[in-house]
């Protein structure tokens, strides 16, 4: 009992990384249709953020609230300037987003590289997040269960954002149809930079997060990009709903499928299910409800 | 008209084929040319000899191996300034392997055919220096690789100047049952090393009546613990043999911690966390773990002390050195003696020279073992303590002769070669 328990958790837990690292990507992919590989680079900023903060601040609590914001703003401006320099120029062009912003993001790392060196830095957890939760005979870390709580919040500020706020009502009709919105008297140029600011702080917050359970280094951001990829394409692009189910569902896929197995095996078969799942519904679990012509 | 206009294209066209075939010919025959005299292409007329430094400066493997490539740097300063090998001083080609097995194989060629170093020092993972060998024997030149490795290989074209599996991994299983460990679970990262290296410790463990109460192989570079600590927990064994690389230690000691286990009750022995790996994973998390090497920056010899304030004076107060930075700078000077010993830079001549060469090393006297390319090297066992260093909690007080194939073992005949 205490085995599914915990794997539960454990599940519930991947899923909850997997879904701060994709909350900003289901932004900037699933409703701009900007492939960022950079965005791995935004979360390893975020991680550095948090260690620079923590430089600075001692307390280890004040800092990692501290860097969790300064974390998204680094993230968002880091995304912004992306956006104004480079992405902007090819919307239309999207393999060639791909390979600029691949570029970008090893630019990225090489420069954490040579600002904070290659091995990775420690960023202390604070006191009250050391040790477990004993939980029905499971052990889960304070950490993991903080990390659950954030992302929880993440999606709750940002759905509410994006329903209730003029400016999510202006980045959804952008995003729905971006001629009738212009038409409209909504700046779509406006309205992308913004939605760029949002998901890339989104990543900005999820590498603060990250600090809690592995490593700062400069590659943090690679290990995290292809799942947040498979959580926004299994989800639906653009499905903040679907980037929630997709990420849990994957999360504890694995979980139970790595305490059977292995960890190589279960990396497979989360693969196959994902092709497998991709040819009954290529529009992922939820498809965006779109009037535009195009 | 028709025809001598095409008949006058024709010639030239014709003319420009057997051009295009002949300069194809030709720099297909220099090519070879090339290749056939990489081995002499080494200059030694001027006052500087190149050697290759080829290690991971980005990648997930860049944590470790760029302390290896400072260290190599130092090694040949020191040289350089006390007069060179046999009157030239060394000149570092540096090279970024990438943590690409591929990348390494790449660079190694392009070492040794178009810089012509005389030898090269590097490689980490054993993928990298699998996939380096076929290179170095091609070309039959030399590598000087510095890591503690899985053992069972040999070659004329590379010196091992890290533990081979007798000198590390035996020694820590030794110790482990001296102090009553009746049952192992293993956690490794999912390539040649801790494939290898676990197989070596089930042999043991049959052979001395040790349970493995589980095995588990992540991706490298992996950072989810989460359901290897569950498995771990559960396992409850006596202690966990580790042999994860790079990053995912960080990942999987702060989860151990997490979930309450502590070294006193199941420890940890690994063998490839070194000094400068325990600031990225917070001593907080790893005190107490033990781990298995030849050296630490703890060691008590004169020559460790210089080798110690030398990298600390150059690279920084805080930065601490590790095994493989020890064996990597006693690679350069075992390299230079060897050299010195036969008064030539030519591959052959190092290799007939190189039985019986010694350096009073950082960890002590390591003499190189002419038939197998293997260093002696003494075992220690370490406990990471609260100022990130590790000490010595037991060593094997002398040099210990390698044994790459494990061939004075009764219990590893069945590993084959």
């Amino acid at each position: 009992m205490d085995v599914v328990i915990g794997q539960l958790f454990t599940g519930l837990s991947i899923g909850s990384i997997l879904l701060l690292a994709a909350l900003g990507l289901s932004l900037t992919f699933g409703q701009m249709g900007v492939i960022n590989m950079a965005h791995g680079e935004f979360i390893m900023a975020g991680s550095y953020t948090a260690y620079v903060v923590q430089q600075v601040i001692s307390s280890a609590t004040g800092s990692l609230f501290i860097s969790l914001l300064v974390g998204f703003v680094i993230g968002g401006a880091m995304g912004v300037l992306l956006e104004v320099t480079l992405v902007k120029r090819m919307y239309h062009r999207p393999l060639d987003t791909l390979l600029v912003t691949f570029g970008v993001g090893l630019i990225l790392q090489q420069l954490a590289r040579d600002v904070f060196g290659a091995p990775a830095v420690n960023v202390a957890a604070p006191e009250w997040l050391s040790g477990g939760v004993e939980i029905l005979g499971a052990v889960v870390p304070k950490t993991r269960l903080f990390i659950l709580v954030l992302a929880v919040m993440a999606v709750v500020a940002l759905s509410l954002a994006m329903q209730k706020s003029p400016m999510g009502r202006r980045i959804r009709a952008v995003v729905q149809n971006r001629d009738l919105a212009e038409t409209s008297g909504i700046s779509s140029r406006r309205t992308d930079v913004t939605t760029f600011f949002i998901g890339s702080g989104l990543a900005g917050v999820a590498g603060v997060a990250l600090t809690l359970i592995g490593s700062t280094s400069p590659t943090i951001g690679q290990s995290y990009l292809i799942d947040a990829f498979l959580v926004v394409v299994v989800g639906g692009l653009g499905q903040m709903k679907g980037a929630v189910i997709a990420a849990f569902a994957l999360g504890i896929l694995n979980s139970f499928v790595e305490y059977s197995t292995t960890a190589s095996i279960a990396k497979v078969i989360v693969f196959v299910v994902i092709v497998v799942f991709l040819q009954v519904r290529p529009q992922g679990l939820f498809a965006v409800k779109t009037r535009s012509l195009v | 008209m028709r025809t001598f206009s095409q008949r006058a294209l024709a010639v030239p066209t014709v003319l420009a084929a057997i051009g295009l075939v002949l300069t194809g010919c030709g720099s297909k025959a220099s090519d070879t040319a090339g290749e056939s005299t990489a081995a002499s292409c080494v200059d030694t007329s001027g006052d500087t000899i190149k050697v290759g430094s080829l290690n991971s400066l980005s990648g997930t493997m860049a944590i470790s191996e760029v302390t290896v490539r400072d260290s190599i740097a130092l090694a040949v300063d020191e040289i350089n300034n006390s007069g060179g090998v046999l009157g030239k001083k060394i000149q570092v080609v540096a090279e970024d392997g990438a943590s690409e097995p591929t990348v390494f194989a790449e660079k190694a060629e392009k070492l040794i055919s178009s810089d012509c170093v005389a030898a090269v020092f590097g490689g980490w993972t054993s993928s990298s220096r699998k996939a380096m060998l076929p290179v170095f024997e091609d070309n039959n030149s030399l590598l000087y690789y510095p890591v503690q490795y899985e053992g069972l290989e040999d070659s004329k074209n590379t010196f091992y100047t890290g533990a081979t599996t007798n000198q590390q991994i035996v020694p820590a299983l030794d110790y482990l049952k001296e102090k009553g460990v009746k049952s192992l679970y293993l956690v490794g990262s999912d390539y040649v090393f801790p494939q290898t290296a676990n197989r070596i410790i089930k042999a043991y463990a049959e052979a001395n009546g040790i349970e493995i109460k589980g095995e588990d192989y992540t991706p490298l570079g992996s950072t989810d613990f989460s359901t290897i600590v569950n498995k771990v927990r559960s396992a409850d064994a006596d202690a966990v043999f580790n042999t994860l690389n790079g990053d995912s230690n960080v990942a999987f000691f702060r989860e151990y911690a997490n979930v309450g286990l502590k070294p006193a009750d199941m420890p940890v022995v690994s063998v490839s966390i070194a000094e400068e790996e325990v600031g990225g994973i917070g001593v907080q998390n790893i005190e107490g773990q033990l781990t298995a090497w030849n050296y630490y920056q703890t060691v008590d010899t004169p020559e460790n002390k210089k080798f110690v304030d030398a990298y600390k004076a150059r690279y920084g107060a805080n930065k601490p050195t590790s095994d493989p930075m020890e064996a990597a700078y006693t690679s350069v000077y075992l390299w230079k003696n060897t050299v010195e010993k036969a008064k030539s830079f030519a591959t052959e001549d190092v290799q007939d020279n190189a039985d019986g060469v010694t350096f009073a090393a950082p960890e002590g006297l390591v003499t190189i073992d002419g038939s197998n390319h293997h260093i002696t090297k003494t075992a220690r066992i370490g406990e990471i303590r609260g100022d990130g260093l590790i000490y010595t909690v037991w060593d094997s007080g002398t040099p210990i002769q390698p044994d790459p194939y494990l061939k004075s073992y009764p219990w590893a005949e069945a590993l084959g070669s």
